[in-house]
């Protein structure tokens, strides 16, 4: 527990060392509130709720997570660090769960400096921050899930721009299998099970079931599953291949 | 103690360590010779538990490192080839970092940093950037982190390359001080620190352990009585050989 610790305060900070967290912050909240805005219509709906805000999270972290996770382990391979790293007395999972805690602690700090999104409608309105505090919960659970992607993906190479490049494609698969307009297109053609397997394997789904406010035990279990299974196979990657 | 047995390395066709046995015991510094290319690194990295050793066994305090490899790791220091860190930490942050993961705390936490800060130098940059830092500095670094705790077992792999005569010669000393009731192996192509601090002295070239004996006895194999005439000698032989 105190090595995860350890690995985790080293990797928080040398977010912060860098001008890396503060880039990833502002970009996030700029796009973020601008996107909400502009084009979720955030004042002319004329509800006090923050929908349009959490609409385009998915989009905003399908560029903006692959750049915080391209490094976690590529950087440590391309400067050799991983050897030091990976000769200290601790287990290659502790290794990865610290790295990975860290980053999305990075993007849990960038969620909670919305908050004048939420003071905002407070004050226009009366919302129902249940739903809001759901809405923040399953953000935040699915940046999780991009992160644990971009982790394993990070370790597989020593470069950081094809693991950048890497993870933005697989979660993109992993987010576009729940969109309507691509469930439509496979019901054409696939049964109505292989439909439904698709949807729910989908960050898209679970992120909008959460996010109408009801968290769902499921929903939870998804996220739990998918982050757990990307950093088990992000420590294999690491067991069979430290050296290159 | 550390025990090797039958140590063997292969990356596809090419073998890299070949079938390796030697031990080393405490108040011994091995010194580890080759030319480049010749496996010492790639051992370094199996007895620090970095590489899977393709067949054979490493002991180190009696702990297998494949076996047990926390346990294994916990009792040893080691400075990787090149002497990696973190460029972006401080050298107090990153020195603190390793004392986390080895798990100081309290007085001995404190006493350690200060030792290690003290042996090598390092009150001058402290809060200095480690990217910003000269080449010698970052060995330092890299030496101070292998001490933190004060282990068993140092693995230096070339502990002194890039460093002026001035450095080296200190870090010589530093190891001779450290000798006494360690084991400290070091990699190196410099013969004359073989002759500086081991009392001795293994070559391996091609992979395979081609002498192991005392500095001296090394030398009276040359005519001339010379190191490195010896070190020719013996690895280009092995050459001709193959």
């Amino acid at each position: 527990m105190d090595n995860i610790k350890g690995i985790f305060r080293r990797e928080f900070n040398s977010y912060f060392a860098t001008p890396l967290a503060l880039v990833f912050i502002v970009f996030f909240l700029m796009l973020a509130a601008g996107f909400a805005f502009q084009f979720g219509r955030f004042y002319e709906r004329g509800q006090a709720d923050l929908a349009p805000f959490f609409w385009f999270h998915p989009w905003l972290y399908l560029f903006l997570i692959p750049a915080i996770s391209m490094r976690l382990w590529a950087e440590e391979r391309k400067s050799g660090s991983i050897e030091l790293l990976m000769t200290l007395p601790i287990t290659t999972w502790q290794a990865v769960l610290g790295k990975f805690l860290a980053a999305w602690a990075v993007a849990g700090v960038a969620l909670a400096l919305t908050f004048p999104m939420w003071i905002t409608v407070n004050y226009l309105g009366d919302p129902d921050n249940g739903a809001i505090l759901a809405g923040y919960i399953g953000s935040w659970l699915m940046a999780g899930g991009f992160l644990a992607i971009g982790s394993c993906l990070s370790s597989a190479t020593r470069n950081q721009v094809i693991a950048f490049i890497f993870t933005v494609v697989i979660c993109f698969a992993f987010m576009f299998s729940g969109y309507a307009f691509v469930l439509d297109m496979v019901s054409g053609w696939a049964p109505q099970a292989f439909v439904d397997a698709l949807a729910s394997l989908s960050f898209y789904t679970h992120f909008q079931a959460i996010s109408k406010g009801v968290i769902d035990l499921r929903d939870l279990l998804y996220f739990g599953t998918v982050i757990g299974v990307w950093l088990a196979a992000n420590t294999i990657v690491l067991d069979m291949k430290k050296a290159d | 103690m550390i025990e090797i047995r039958n140590l063997t390395k292969r990356y596809g066709a090419l073998t890299a360590v070949n079938d390796i046995s030697f031990t080393v015991s405490p108040g011994e510094v091995l010194g580890f010779l080759g030319p480049n290319g010749a496996g010492k690194s790639t051992t370094m990295k199996m007895i620090t538990g970095f590489l899977a050793p393709t067949s054979g066994s490493i002991s180190v305090c009696g702990h297998d490192v494949e076996a047990d490899p926390l346990a294994a790791k916990a009792c040893m220091g080691y400075l990787p080839e090149g002497a990696p860190s973190y460029g972006e930490m401080t050298v107090r942050g990153f020195l603190e970092f390793i004392a986390d993961i080895r798990l100081l705390s309290g007085d001995r936490r404190r006493s350690r940093l200060d030792d290690v800060i003290a042996r090598l130098q390092l009150d001058s940059v402290l809060e200095q950037m480690i990217e910003t830092l000269s080449k010698g500095f970052k060995r330092r670094v890299g030496l101070a982190q292998a001490l933190l705790h004060d282990p068993q077992v140092l693995i230096l792999d070339e502990p002194t390359d890039g460093l002026d005569p001035n450095q080296k010669h200190q870090v010589r000393t530093l190891i001779n001080d450290m000798a006494k009731d360690k084991i400290i192996v070091i990699s190196t192509h410099i013969l004359e620190e073989v002759d500086a601090v081991c009392n001795r002295a293994i070559i391996i070239a091609g992979g395979k352990l081609l002498a192991d004996a005392t500095p001296k006895e090394l030398a009276a194999r040359a005519p001339s009585g010379r190191l490195d005439d010896v070190f020719r000698q013996i690895t280009t032989g092995q050459k001709n050989a193959a």
